[in-house]
């Protein structure tokens, strides 16, 4: 077997055979993993993958090779005989956008499931945290070197979910759900846009493989076969699907909500990987967006916004992690928009950079308060407090108001599309009420649905 | 016609009516829930020794081994072929798991003897290819549920209007179609639409849908459950819909359930009631099934077979999750937060994967047929296709909406223990393996739905070379993924 196919297999497999474990392990109720049992297939999860992303990267290095693509066969080939054949391939990509990717997904998972195993020591949900945390990596890996836009796909979903699910981690509360559902619904929604544009491609095209219609050669180089007129079309359903993932303009809302979830998954998940990931899909995308001038300015545009917004609404942010996201989405903006002006290496050199810096802050946060608080109790004394230029003092109040409600980005989702959703279908559900009601005629008498809530140990 | 080596069918259809004859009798639950398991189970096992039968023979289509119906009806009366082979001892299955995880606290609201004659009934009707056989089965199927909300004391006109009408239509359309010379060549509008309009009624599209969750609200809920998860409307639209209606008549059905997909979907995320927000994402599912039935392209008709499987499997999953809920909890308002992830996390995850695999999330048995139907789909109608992502989107909102509000959200506090049982776990275990085998091994169920696909579309004397040349390959889309 080649080396480089040995690796890729490696890197594609240790965090899935991490997920089974961990997944089957959760079923088991009479022998479940102990806290060192889970660290330790963690640990040795991603450190294989990780010397395995290593090894690709020597053998490409020595090598010259610029494109390692693996192929796993069909995972679905139905052939009818009549020239209507229906393929889903399993097809990975390691080039010099995917490799750093890997590298960077498995040092920073590794970093943050070292720490999490101390952090969460004890948590009831520590097993739970750890089946998400894999999901999560496996989604990322998959996602990173998907080399058809379907393998793709099946990551970002991995991603998807396990993000929703660990922001509603404490869910013994009703805010951690509801953030937890605020942020799986705007995901819904961009992998439907990603959907659509898969669909579209094989509409057009007959394939979502990579090579296919992006051209063999390695990125950033590649030339789309798509008709001009349909770049507009599926380039704007990827940013769709991009900026629902990153949280751009319009859907920022939800990056704040999101730090409900414990500090390891916010640091790994809107610090560092996920919040990057539509930064990720137009960079490999990139041989697309060079076809069309109007998108690449409507990326810039929407970056630059992003950014924007983001540095408006941090400045006012009254805890460390609201702070950091907006931060974070203020890099994200920047990064969008070195994507949209052809800077696809200092994109990616970027998004390194600013994974590694981010994480570092979120997972020190949490402790830097608490030395904080320890030194002013040996000072007997509070630090005097710098002078803080983040906000302007002369600002008017709406200003900081408009801030303070993060430019009511949510109340406004909530006015023109929730609100009109629900009330529209809050009046079907009359109309089909009484329709039902004439049906059933006079005699039908009360309710049918018993409104009793009692638990059953209240009946007893 | 290939002969099966035992009389599996005839077993799998006269087992349940025994035991529905046996247990009319018996008048200790428990003793019934025993018996029944016995039933349902003997008849998983002759239903599943039919599958295992056929799939060896590699044949188009079979009956049983000594044509006892045969002789009673003068011709072939219980006749698998490639599309009914795998719904029987799916069918049996859900009818086995639903009886398996009846908690003691609805031994008395559940009718085990009705149960058992469902089967039998749903068993015949997927074993049978005569269309007056179809049609008087799946009126017959409507009897339990009618008896079942009479024995409640519940409303019944609603569904006692939509069944008439369903039979009254279906009994019209097909007499004229007799008249017209039989099946397999396209029929004139008259009897066509009393056809489409049954198929409407039964499948529940807009606005012919108001029985269902009326239904799921009012019967007990494992009987809505028989009722409805085998999705036996999908297969009267294949063996009298699909055989006898031109294009047009199929793409308008394909049209209105791609909008009853969307608008169903919709509602389901409003409801406040868990029975009604399953009954109307029920009929979200089972409507995306009939858009790919009713598109008749290799690919579609391929992936709404999968869905069918999948769907099926998985709706009957959800559906166990929520009744078991209901019998630690009473009826379940999902305006509230119940919290139950603590007492009995094994049904939160069976509820989540469920849900997750009939919204066809990657890795899950669904996904793939997901992915025909939309590639299928966007192929006959290059723009309203997208509406059907929509739908599977709001659908996967829906799903993890009530995930959040049955199982978190706050920290139930319960006295007497709420854990899943011995029984409940099995059909727990069982449905996550064949959802999760299923979604990581889909080439030989998608190629066994491919077969009937193309068996279906040479009974609709269907060109494939025209269908490929005018439609899929004319856009060069034929999901060459």
């Amino acid at each position: 077997m080649n080396p480089s196919h040995l690796f890729g297999l490696i890197i594609i497999a240790a965090p899935l055979v991490m997920l089974a474990i961990l997944g089957i392990s959760a079923v088991s109720r009479k022998r479940p993993l102990t806290e060192t049992a889970i660290g330790r297939i963690v640990q040795i999860g991603i450190i294989t993958g990780f010397l395995a992303s290593l090894g690709m990267l020597a053998y490409m290095l020595v090598t010259g090779t610029r494109h390692v693509p693996l192929y796993l066969g069909d995972w679905v080939h139905v052939h009818s005989g009549f020239g209507s054949d229906y393929h889903f391939s399993i097809k990975f990509l390691f080039d010099r956008l995917s490799i750093p990717f890997v590298i960077l997904t498995f040092v920073i998972c590794g970093t943050v499931g070292a720490f999490a195993n101390r952090y969460m020591h004890r948590e009831p949900g520590f097993g739970r945290f750890f089946f998400l945390y894999a999901m999560f990596v496996a989604g990322m890996i998959i996602t990173a070197t998907s080399g058809t836009i379907e393998t793709l796909f099946t990551g970002w979903e991995l991603v998807g979910l396990s993000s929703a699910l660990l922001v509603a981690f404490f869910h013994e509360r009703v805010m951690p759900c509801r953030n937890g559902l605020r942020v799986w619904t705007v995901y819904r929604f961009a992998d439907a846009a990603l959907l659509l544009a898969s669909v579209v491609l094989h509409h057009l095209h007959g394939h979502g493989d990579f090579d296919q219609f992006l051209s063999e050669l390695p990125w950033p180089a590649g030339v789309t076969a798509l008709p001009p007129n349909w770049i507009l079309l599926v380039g704007g359903l990827l940013l769709i699907a991009a900026a629902g993932k990153s949280a751009l303009l319009p859907f920022s809302g939800w990056l704040p909500r999101a730090m409900e979830g414990p500090t390891p998954s916010s640091a790994v998940f809107y610090g560092a990987l996920s919040v990057h990931l539509g930064a990720f899909l137009l960079l490999r995308m990139s041989p697309l967006l060079d076809q069309s001038p109007l998108l690449c300015v409507l990326i810039v545009l929407l970056g630059l916004l992003t950014a924007a917004f983001g540095a408006f609404a941090g400045r006012v942010q009254t805890d460390v992690k609201s702070a950091l996201s907006f931060a974070a989405l203020t890099q994200v903006g920047l990064i969008v928009a070195e994507i949209g002006v052809g800077l696809r290496y200092i994109a990616l050199i970027h998004i390194i950079g600013h994974a590694c810096l981010r994480t570092l802050q979120f997972i020190r946060a949490p402790s830097m308060l608490y030395d904080l608080r320890n030194i002013e109790n040996a000072l007997g004394q509070r630090l005097a407090a710098e002078h803080s230029e983040a906000a302007p003092t002369k600002a008017p109040a709406w200003v900081y108001r408009l801030a303070l409600e993060r430019g009511y980005m949510d109340a406004l989702l909530d006015a023109w599309i929730a609100g009109p959703f629900v009330r529209f279908f809050s009046a079907c559900q009359a109309l089909e009420t009484r329709w039902t009601k004439w049906l059933a005629g006079p005699d039908a008498g009360a309710p049918s649905c018993p409104t009793s809530n009692a638990p059953l140990e209240d009946l007893l | 016609m290939s002969e099966l080596h035992l009389p599996w069918l005839e077993l799998a259809v006269l087992i349940p009516l025994l035991g529905s004859a046996v247990l009319s009798r018996m008048r200790d639950s428990q003793r019934a829930r025993n018996a029944a398991l016995l039933f349902s189970g003997l008849a998983l096992v002759c239903a599943a020794g039919e599958f295992v039968d056929f799939t060896v023979m590699h044949a188009t289509q079979a009956d049983d081994h000594f044509h006892l119906l045969t002789f009673l009806f003068g011709r072939p009366f219980l006749v698998i072929d490639q599309l009914s082979a795998p719904l029987l001892p799916l069918t049996a299955m859900i009818f086995f798991m639903v009886v398996a995880t009846t908690s003691s606290t609805k031994l008395r609201r559940f009718s085990f003897p009705l149960a058992l004659l469902e089967e039998a009934i749903t068993l015949a009707m997927l074993s049978c290819k005569e269309p007056w056989g179809v049609i008087v089965l799946l009126g017959l199927a409507a009897v339990p549920p009618y008896l079942d909300l009479r024995a409640r004391g519940k409303p019944t006109r609603v569904f006692a209007i939509h069944m008439a009408a369903f039979m009254l239509f279906m009994v019209l359309g097909w007499s004229f179609v007799e008249s017209e010379g039989g099946q397999h060549h396209a029929h004139s509008l008259i009897a066509v639409i009393p056809l489409l309009i049954a198929v409407c009624i039964r499948s529940g599209i807009v606005p012919f849908h108001a029985w269902l969750p009326d239904l799921c609200e009012n019967a007990s809920f494992g009987t809505a459950l028989l009722f409805l998860t085998p999705l036996t409307d999908g297969y009267a639209a294949v063996r009298l819909l699909m055989a006898t209606s031109p294009s047009w008549v199929l793409k308008s059905i394909g049209t209105l359930s791609l909008i009853t997909a969307v608008y169903t979907a919709g509602m389901a995320l409003i409801q406040k009631d868990a029975r009604r927000f399953f009954a109307y994402l029920f009929i979200s599912h089972s409507s995306l099934v009939l858009v790919g039935l009713e598109v008749v392209t290799p690919t579609a008709l391929t992936g709404a077979l999968s869905v069918w499987l999948s769907s099926a499997l998985a709706m009957t999953g959800f559906g166990l999750a929520i009744r078991a809920v209901e019998a630690r909890r009473g009826r379940v308002d999902l305006s509230r937060y119940l919290g139950l992830y603590s007492y009995t996390p094994a049904l939160a995850g069976l509820f989540m994967v469920t849900g997750l695999a009939s919204v066809g999330f990657p890795g899950t048995i669904g996904f793939i047929g997901s992915e025909m139907i939309v590639d299928g789909v966007v192929v006959t109608y290059p723009y309203i296709g997208a509406v059907v992502t929509i739908a599977a989107a709001l659908n996967g909102i829906a799903v993890v909406k009530a995930y959040f509000s049955i199982f978190t959200g706050c920290v139930h506090k319960a006295s007497v223990p709420l854990e899943i049982r011995g029984r409940e776990r099995f059909a727990v275990l069982t449905l996550a393996s064949i959802i999760f085998v299923g979604g990581l091994f889909p080439q030989a169920n998608v190629l066994s739905r491919h077969h009937a696909s193309e068996e279906l579309l040479k009974e609709r004397n269907v060109d494939l070379h025209e269908t490929i040349g005018g439609g899929e390959a004319a856009h060069g889309a034929e999901a060459t993924h």
